[in-house]
């Protein structure tokens, strides 16, 4: 492990030649010795250590900018109209405060990583100490810490050891931050590298938050036979007292089964939780359970299941106090970060809280003691649960058929709704006694409630939904993998090569929130089409859940059908948002594991590597969050493509290059120092498709990378071109592009291509050693 | 001048906001005027009704009657197909708004830049911001948008319409971009 800021002081110091007095010596930072790998040109690089890398990726994939308003009002000379190229009060231009906002965004979400990570790391070092081992895998994982060893240079072996590399994040995102004030930077490609090191500081805050509570919580420790847990509405034992954990930080949730465990009450109540949170106490206890994702916050609220509701951080709704209290449900937060005004009972003693709460003296308590949460939760949900009585925030279908007949059919409703569901006629059929058609919304609903604020005479349009919907949300009981953490050092031995040569087609990462353009079934799809091709298909989040909430005809959810080993024909569950630190991993871990490449502190060989070599491909098919667009931003700057469903084009600017510009995609062949054209692999880095039809065909395209072996661009183009006819009805008309050679075409397209290549005067070219790096040329140096 | 207000209600744009086409005739006269114009077609063309037929219906009627490149997006290139219509290309929605905002793009057939895009059957929130990026970025083209629903991004938007007087009105501009 590393040491920062090392002070040596010798107040005297005699020597044969010399007397030395008040010597002070000051190290910015000493390197571990132990660890022989040779450190890399950039540990714990600055904003700009790695611009040169983010301009190179830049010139390729160059931003489009999609504004999602005309003006900018971060100061009081605004607003100021940026249209069409004009410019701001403080100079700033359209391209400019786009990239900035999205910087903006990504902080956000960096910070919110890195804060999460902070908390989790002090909390497990109050309780295990800072000498704690980080182990996630015991003798299956070598390689613990992926993104910290790539990016800082160092090898965390304690808990303690966790804390310098948050300090450098916080560090880090704080000069980022300063970075968006007025008047401090201009260049919109400038904002872009800058978005690039936020991302990947994102990705260390994932990084740490998710190895120290691998290590110290006792998850599945990279386990490919993660325990299958239960998940949905369905599974919740109504007779049982609930208390449900709505948010991402498992610290609190943690603290609850801990106090059922040692009084005995495990299996008497209930727990289980939504979004991220419920991921992580699956992992902790493969006994509770899984309601669904964000989108179902209010739904589950409203159901009345729940007799208290834990809220922790991120992602949960703001409104989370209000809707308790319409199902008398009293509320604990968690969180500095999310207080909601409520009193902080955090050193009050537990009795005289849980009678404020089981009394109603107050609507919800902030307590900032993940052990006092547990046993003020527990006993105030044994004790609300028989008053309670389940008491429900649905209406019956009576209540809906009047409520729907006082409907002025202004249609504000379907233009709230983000999905433009025609809520307006399904309730004038409800005021004819048909709730079918509300009953066909429930699928598509993402659960914001926008129909019921816009509502002008307050009709609650999502709970009509979800009542018409009971049926099914009733029928949710389904089997998901609990997030396994990370993917064990043999298994990218294995895989390694095929995925360098292209032999395994690619790695598809299905992740990300639920706010999907026609519900949760496409991710379903999706997953289940590249697994029977034998894509790796990788999953966490909120989509790691949908993945679980579609049976096939045996009654099988994906992860029963499909193995969860890192593997072809694989699904799986890395677990929570955090995990998807894990994912960046895998892809490193192939340069470091498989290739040999010098992993340390050397950052741009290893994205260049990635970009080049290793065909994954990330989906967030309803990406919603800051969060998700910092995830998405590490990405990116690694060389991994993301793809986003129609609602991501609100992120407001994509990454794209442009097929039809020869030059853009030359690389050097490390082996001869040529320039060489390798075609547009991958064509994209960050990128919108319409429909779940063009996602599928883009991942196919976008799993092709330039170190493909003839035998693994075969396959690949197989995949592609199949899925292109069959979901376009017609052959793609670019594969002329991805053709190096005669023996890249597939064998049994073999006609069909070939009339296709004499059409566009297609030439033969060749497969190189593929780098974007001028240094990695090994002939120069051979010369020199 | 008619004003008109987003589909979505919380979509406001900004200070420059579409002009609203208060006669279809504006886009028959708006197409014969350009030198270069481009019809850009999203995958919904195929599932939205407009009147009896289904919008792509109408795409190809304008497209041919006008004599407009088409560009379809996402995977509608199939439904034209079926219709026995042949689009001049097909790309993604993001990928054809990042070529309308190169000046150096030759165009689908290699003779130049296009002066006027109009749209139809993208997602309406996805169409919204792809229009911000051409009004913003897109130096020298004007936008139309054919879709049912008031798109503030574009230079050119029906208003809000039924379904009924946006067919009438797109069965206007068919019949009239063929004639003289």
């Amino acid at each position: 492990m590393s040491k920062k800021n090392v002070v040596m002081r010798i107040k005297e110091l005699k020597t044969d030649t010399a007397l030395i007095k008040d010597l002070e010596l000051r190290f910015g930072r000493v390197m571990e010795e132990t660890w022989t790998e040779p450190v890399g040109p950039t540990p714990f690089p600055s904003i700009t250590d790695l611009r040169e890398w983010d301009h190179r990726l830049l010139q390729r994939y160059k931003p489009l900018y999609m504004p999602y308003c005309d003006v900018c009002c971060l100061c009081t000379f605004g607003k100021c109209d940026l249209t069409a190229g004009k410019r701001g009060a403080c100079g700033i231009n359209m391209e400019a405060q786009q990239s900035r906002i999205v910087l903006l965004a990504c902080l956000i979400g960096a910070a919110t990583h890195t804060a999460h990570a902070r908390h989790m790391v002090e909390h497990l070092i109050n309780k295990y100490g800072t000498r704690y081992p980080v182990d996630i895998g015991g003798i299956n994982i070598e390689v613990e810490a992926p993104i910290t060893r790539l990016v800082c240079g160092i090898r965390p072996k304690t808990l303690g050891d966790l804390e310098e590399i948050l300090d450098y994040c916080e560090n880090q995102i704080t000069h980022l931050l300063s970075s968006t004030h007025t008047g401090q930077e201009g260049s919109s490609i400038d904002f872009e590298s800058k978005v690039f090191h936020a991302g990947m500081i994102d990705h260390l805050g994932l990084e740490i938050a998710d190895i120290a509570q691998i290590s110290a919580l006792g998850f599945p420790k990279a386990d490919p036979e993660a325990p299958l847990v239960e998940l949905g509405y369905g599974t919740i034992d109504s007779q049982k007292p609930t208390i449900l954990c709505i948010g991402h930080n498992v610290v609190p949730a943690t603290g609850i089964v801990d106090y059922l465990k040692e009084n005995g009450l495990y299996g008497e109540v209930e727990v289980c939780g939504l979004c991220c949170t419920a991921h992580d106490v699956t992992r902790y206890s493969p006994k509770a359970k899984i309601v669904g994702p964000i989108s179902w916050q209010l739904r589950f609220i409203r159901s009345g299941l729940p007799d208290i509701i834990i809220l922790d951080e991120q992602c949960v709704r703001t409104d989370s106090l209000l809707e308790a209290q319409k199902i008398k449900a009293p509320v604990i937060v968690t969180s500095e970060k999310n207080c909601m005004g409520l009193p902080n009972r955090t050193k009050a003693p537990v009795d005289a809280t849980v009678t404020e709460l089981v009394e109603g003296k107050v609507p919800g308590v902030l307590i900032l003691d993940p052990e006092k949460v547990g046993e003020v939760a527990v006993r105030t949900a044994v004790k609300v649960a028989p008053t309670r009585k389940k008491f429900k925030a649905i209406p019956s279908v009576e209540d809906i058929i009047e409520g729907a007949k006082t409907c002025k059919k202004c249609n504000d409703c379907r233009r709230a709704c983000p999905q433009d569901l025609q809520i307006m006629d399904a309730v004038a059929e409800a005021a004819d006694g048909n709730i079918d058609p509300l009953a066909s919304l429930y699928d598509l609903c993402v659960g914001c409630g926008r129909c019921e604020n816009a509502c002008q005479v307050d009709l609650p349009m999502h709970s009509y939904i979800v009542k018409a919907g009971e049926k099914k949300l009733k029928e949710e009981k389904f089997k998901v993998r609990s997030g396994r953490g990370a993917i064990q050092d043999v298994e990218i031995r294995n895989v390694g090569s095929p995925i360098v040569l292209g032999e395994i087609p690619g790695v598809v990462a299905v992740v990300g929130c639920s706010n999907y353009p026609h519900g949760g079934k496409e991710v379903v799809e999706i997953c289940r089409e590249f697994a029977n091709r034998r894509y790796i298909v990788v999953t966490s989040g909120c989509a790691a859940m949908t993945a679980a909430m579609y049976k096939n005809e045996e009654g099988k959810t994906l992860y029963e059908e499909y193995s969860g080993a890192f593997e072809a024909g694989g699904i799986v569950n890395v677990g929570s948002c955090v995990a998807n630190s894990h994912i960046a991993g895998a892809a490193i871990k192939i340069a470091s594991i498989f290739a040999k490449r010098n992993l340390r502190a050397n950052y741009e060989e290893i994205a260049d590597y990635i970009l080049n070599r290793v065909g994954a491909v990330g989906l967030a098919w309803g990406a919603y969050s800051q969060k998700a667009a910092a995830i998405g931003s590490g990405f990116w700057r690694l060389g991994v493509p993301v793809i986003v469903g129609p609602h991501g084009a609100k992120y407001r600017r994509m990454l794209l290059g442009r097929r039809d510009r020869e030059e853009d995609w030359y690389v050097h062949d490390a082996r001869t120092g040529d320039r060489v054209y390798v075609g547009p692999t991958p064509e994209h880095l960050f990128y919108a498709a319409e429909s779940k039809e063009e996602a599928m065909v883009m991942i196919a395209k976008l799993c092709m990378r330039p170190n493909d072996t003839t035998k693994g661009r075969a396959i690949k183009l197989t995949h592609y071109i199949d899925l292109h006819k069959r979901l376009y009805g017609i052959p793609p008309d670019d594969i002329d592009l991805f053709v190096r050679t005669e023996t890249d075409i597939p064998i049994t397209m073999k006609d069909e291509i070939h009339k296709i290549l004499e059409q566009k005067e297609w030439k033969e070219g060749r497969i190189p050693d593929p780098t974007l790096l001028p240094r990695m040329i090994r002939k120069r140096k051979e010369e020199a | 001048m008619a004003t008109a207000e987003p589909w979505q209600k919380a979509e406001i744009p900004g200070p420059t906001k579409a002009l609203v086409i208060t006669k279809p005739e504006v886009v028959v006269a708006m197409v014969k005027k350009a030198k270069r114009p481009i019809l850009i077609v999203g995958h919904e063309a195929a599932e939205v009704d407009a009147g009896d037929k289904k919008a792509i219906d109408y795409t190809i009627r304008i497209a041919e009657a006008g004599k407009i490149p088409v560009v379809a997006t996402s995977h509608i290139i199939g439904e034209f197909n079926k219709r026995g219509f042949q689009p001049s290309s097909w790309m993604s929605a993001v990928d054809v708004a990042n070529r309308l905002e190169d000046l150096e793009w030759r165009g689908l057939d290699g003779l130049g830049q296009y002066d006027l895009a109009l749209f139809m059957g993208i997602t309406y929130y996805m169409e919204w911001v792809i229009l911000s990026s051409l009004k913003h970025f897109g130096r020298n083209l004007k936008t139309v948008s054919l879709d049912r629903y008031y798109h503030p991004h574009a230079s050119w938007s029906f208003p809000n319409l039924s379904v009924d007087d946006w067919a009438q009105s797109l069965e206007v501009i068919a019949n009239k971009l063929g004639g003289e």
